[in-house]
């Protein structure tokens, strides 16, 4: 008789989803789904407003990333204005960005990844979350904690308040850093690059450990999607858009407003999350986005210490690369290049200029806004009427693109330890673990983490709960 | 002009004849909450948060409409008025479309002050949501209707300070709306002058400047008071 294992929610990851696995008459797994079972609905919600109002609005879909959709909305409203975006209003808005990276990233991998990495796959589960890792490794949790802290720091600086900062706008920004703020920044760029230095080489001597779910858990060529400066450098807030093949050749670099020409989205029944993929591949066209893809398409980071990691990190191959728990790696470079890239900035005098914010009026019916959200690249597009309000808006997000991937990541690690109705806890937390290396953001707001219950059902083909386990 | 006196929560207070219990009240330096009520425009008395209590029985009567009388006791401290203008103000939220989160005028709304001031922490009506409109055809400003409460304020400060009568209210009960002359798009409105007067009386977001994001609106409502003072006191201070 053929089963299928839940896995409902799913933990430490942002947003509420299940995984099923439907296992043959043998009790061998055939195929796993990633469930997202949320819907809220945005788009809809958008038409009829001002398009100036979106990006506060938007920014509202993200408790974690609201800097991205704040930057993406403004920056489709920049293109509707038509107008040139003053010159320190961009510094400040790069700025906010590589915040925005550096803290999604470090709650990422201290609050909901490393407890796996650093108790083990294996650990009681009761303890495998951000309080488990306080208990065994206080001065790891503790700087891991503040390091987050720096980031948010500086987009309350920025923004005036941390979670949702209204604060980039069509044409610039609202105001500039303060100059106590940036000094403040100063004092603490130390310690935050000391602490990713030290995350990074405990990842690196883990790495060896972990052999053997970098193997399995998404590792298979797919192609790769990120923004690229001018010079081929690793971007975060504008350039071109580029996708490279597994072995790392560039297919296609493109401005990011014709993406429609080469990203396709389908709808799927299991999942309220669109699937995109390559429109010149079709289906088969899967790519990855995300701190793993931004390494993959990028010819450099452009900051001396991330460099140096990069240059490790690419000298594993990319057979390598295309493992998806290396995103965890990919991950803690990006920071380091953010906290490089924050200190290199910082003396810059137009940080704190007072010519922030080009005006104007509705100067075209379209604009598509782009930047690379922690997840991935982020894509805000919207039409609007000849007085500015929302005609219809469209949004890709990170997880969407990445949802193939994620699909073959489940599928590949329940195919790799099920071999029976028997199902230990510790490979359910691997098939979470598969799905957080990606750390998908499927909604709005973050729950305690690790604090959720993990409920898995073994069913039938008739829908017949078989058996059923719950933990937590 | 006679004086009379009156009691306001149990302290005598003294008022010009023909004044309102409200700038008696306020003279005497007790605070009356009110919404649709602004100084120097005409008393509407359409929202009832000034609602006070008045005689032995109590009566409830709108201060800012309620002129005072010899003798008149008035009450406007009871926990029966604190329920009512905890209920007026629940009522308007459920009415309209609020979303303070996500409004240009959070943080400087008087509706939203006046949840906080009546001690609203949840709504207890069903919201209707309203399907409502957002014009934003005027170069300068645009006005959400989901955001407005229909005190009225922007109409009678076009009509009354700058006397051109662009606003008015049409239709009835839960249809009724705020409208530029015949109910035809602002931008091509024949009347507006463009002055700002009804953003400034404005008391939510639904009069909104154009290119404003959320919580950046400053009605300048100090400006408002400013011709106010200089119209009938002839006194230009600022
Ligand atoms: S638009 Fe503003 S001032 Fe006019 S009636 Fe509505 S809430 Fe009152
Ligand atoms: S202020 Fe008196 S009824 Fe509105």
């Amino acid at each position: 008789m053929a089963d299928r294992i839940v896995i409902d929610p799913v933990t430490r990851i942002e947003g509420h989803a299940k995984i099923t696995v439907q296992l043959d008459a043998d009790g061998r797994p055939t195929e796993a789904r990633f469930h997202v079972t949320e819907f809220r609905g945005f788009e809809k919600m958008y038409e009829g407003r001002p398009f100036w109002e979106m990006p506060a609005i938007t920014a509202r879909v993200c408790g974690i990333c609201p800097v991205s959709h704040l930057t993406a909305s403004a920056k489709a409203g920049d293109q509707i204005l038509a107008v040139r975006v003053p010159p320190a209003a961009v510094k400040l808005r790069r700025l906010a960005t590589w915040a925005q990276v550096l803290q999604s990233h470090a709650l990422s991998f201290f609050h909901l990844s490393s407890p796996d990495l650093l108790l083990g796959m294996d650990s009681d589960p009761a303890r495998r979350n951000i309080f488990g890792l306080i208990a065994e490794n206080p001065d790891l949790a503790r700087a891991g904690i503040r390091l987050r802290q720096f980031g948010q720091r500086i987009i309350a600086a920025l923004g005036g308040q941390k979670i949702h900062p209204a604060w980039v706008v069509p044409g610039g920004v609202r105001h500039a850093l303060p100059v106590e703020e940036r000094e403040w920044v100063r004092e603490r760029l130390p310690e935050a690059k000391q602490t990713t230095l030290t995350a990074i080489g405990l990842f690196k001597g883990l790495m060896e450990k972990f052999r053997a779910e970098t193997e399995v858990f998404g590792k298979f060529p797919t192609m790769h999607l990120g923004l690229v400066a001018a010079d081929g450098s690793w971007e975060t807030y504008d350039g071109a858009m580029r996708f490279c093949d597994a072995d790392g050749t560039t297919v296609a670099e493109v401005a990011p407003a014709r993406y429609q020409e080469f990203i396709a989205e389908k709808a799927e029944s299991w999942s309220f999350v669109k699937s995109t993929y390559f429109k010149p591949r079709g289906p088969a066209g899967v790519y990855r986005v995300g701190p793993l893809a931004r390494l993959n398409v990028c010819d450099r980071m452009g900051t001396p210490l991330a460099d140096r990691e990069f240059i490790e990190f690419r000298g594993l191959g990319r057979e390598a690369t295309n493992a998806s728990f290396l995103f965890h790696y990919a991950r803690l470079i990006e920071i380091l290049c953010s906290v490089e890239k924050i200190e290199q900035h910082l003396d810059d005098p137009d940080l704190q200029s007072a010519h922030v914010r080009a005006e104007a009026g509705v100067n075209s019916p379209e604009g598509v806004g782009c930047c690379e959200a922690p997840r991935g690249i982020l894509f805000h597009h919207y039409k609007v009427t000849d007085d500015g309000l929302i005609r219809s808006a469209n949004l890709l997000i990170a997880t969407a693109q990445n949802n193939l991937a994620m699909n073959r990541t489940v599928t590949q690690i329940a195919k790799h330890y099920i071999t029976g109705r028997d199902v230990p806890e510790g490979i359910l937390n691997r098939l979470e673990a598969g799905i957080r290396a990606f750390d998908p953001c499927l909604s709005c707001s973050t729950h305690a983490a690790g604090q959720m219950p993990l409920h898995v059902e073994l069913v039938g083909p008739d829908g017949e709960v078989v058996s059923s386990l719950r933990r937590g | 002009m006679s004086a009379v006196t009156l009691t306001i929560n149990d302290r005598l207070v003294t008022a010009a004849a023909g004044e309102t219990v409200l700038a008696a009240a306020r003279a005497a330096g007790i605070d009356v909450p009110t919404l649709c009520y602004v100084d120097g425009l005409s008393a509407h008395g359409g929202c009832r948060l000034c609602l006070v209590e008045v005689g032995a029985g109590g009566r409830l009567q709108p201060a800012c409409f309620m002129p005072v009388a010899e003798g008149m006791v008035v009450r406007t401290d009871t926990d029966r008025l604190a329920e009512y203008r905890r209920m007026i103000v629940e009522l308007l939220f459920a009415e309209g479309n609020h979303v303070c989160s996500v409004c240009v005028a959070n943080g400087n709304c008087e509706l939203q002050d006046a949840a906080a001031a009546t001690g609203m922490d949840h709504e207890r009506f069903e919201y209707t949501y309203p399907k409502r409109a957002v014009d934003a055809s005027h170069d300068r400003f645009g006005i959400d209707h989901n955001r407005c409460v229909l005190c009225t304020r922007c109409v009678r400060a076009c009509d009354e300070l700058e006397g051109a009568h662009t606003w008015d209210v049409a239709g009835r009960g839960a249809g009724a709306k705020v409208v530029t002359d015949l109910n035809q798009p602002w931008g091509e409105s024949p009347t507006c002058t463009s002055c700002g007067k009804c953003f400034m009386a404005c008391p939510t977001g639904a009069i909104f400047r154009k290119g404003s994001t959320v919580a950046e609106t400053d009605h300048g409502r100090d400006r408002l008071q400013f011709l106010v003072a200089a119209r009938e006191k002839k006194q230009w201070i600022v």
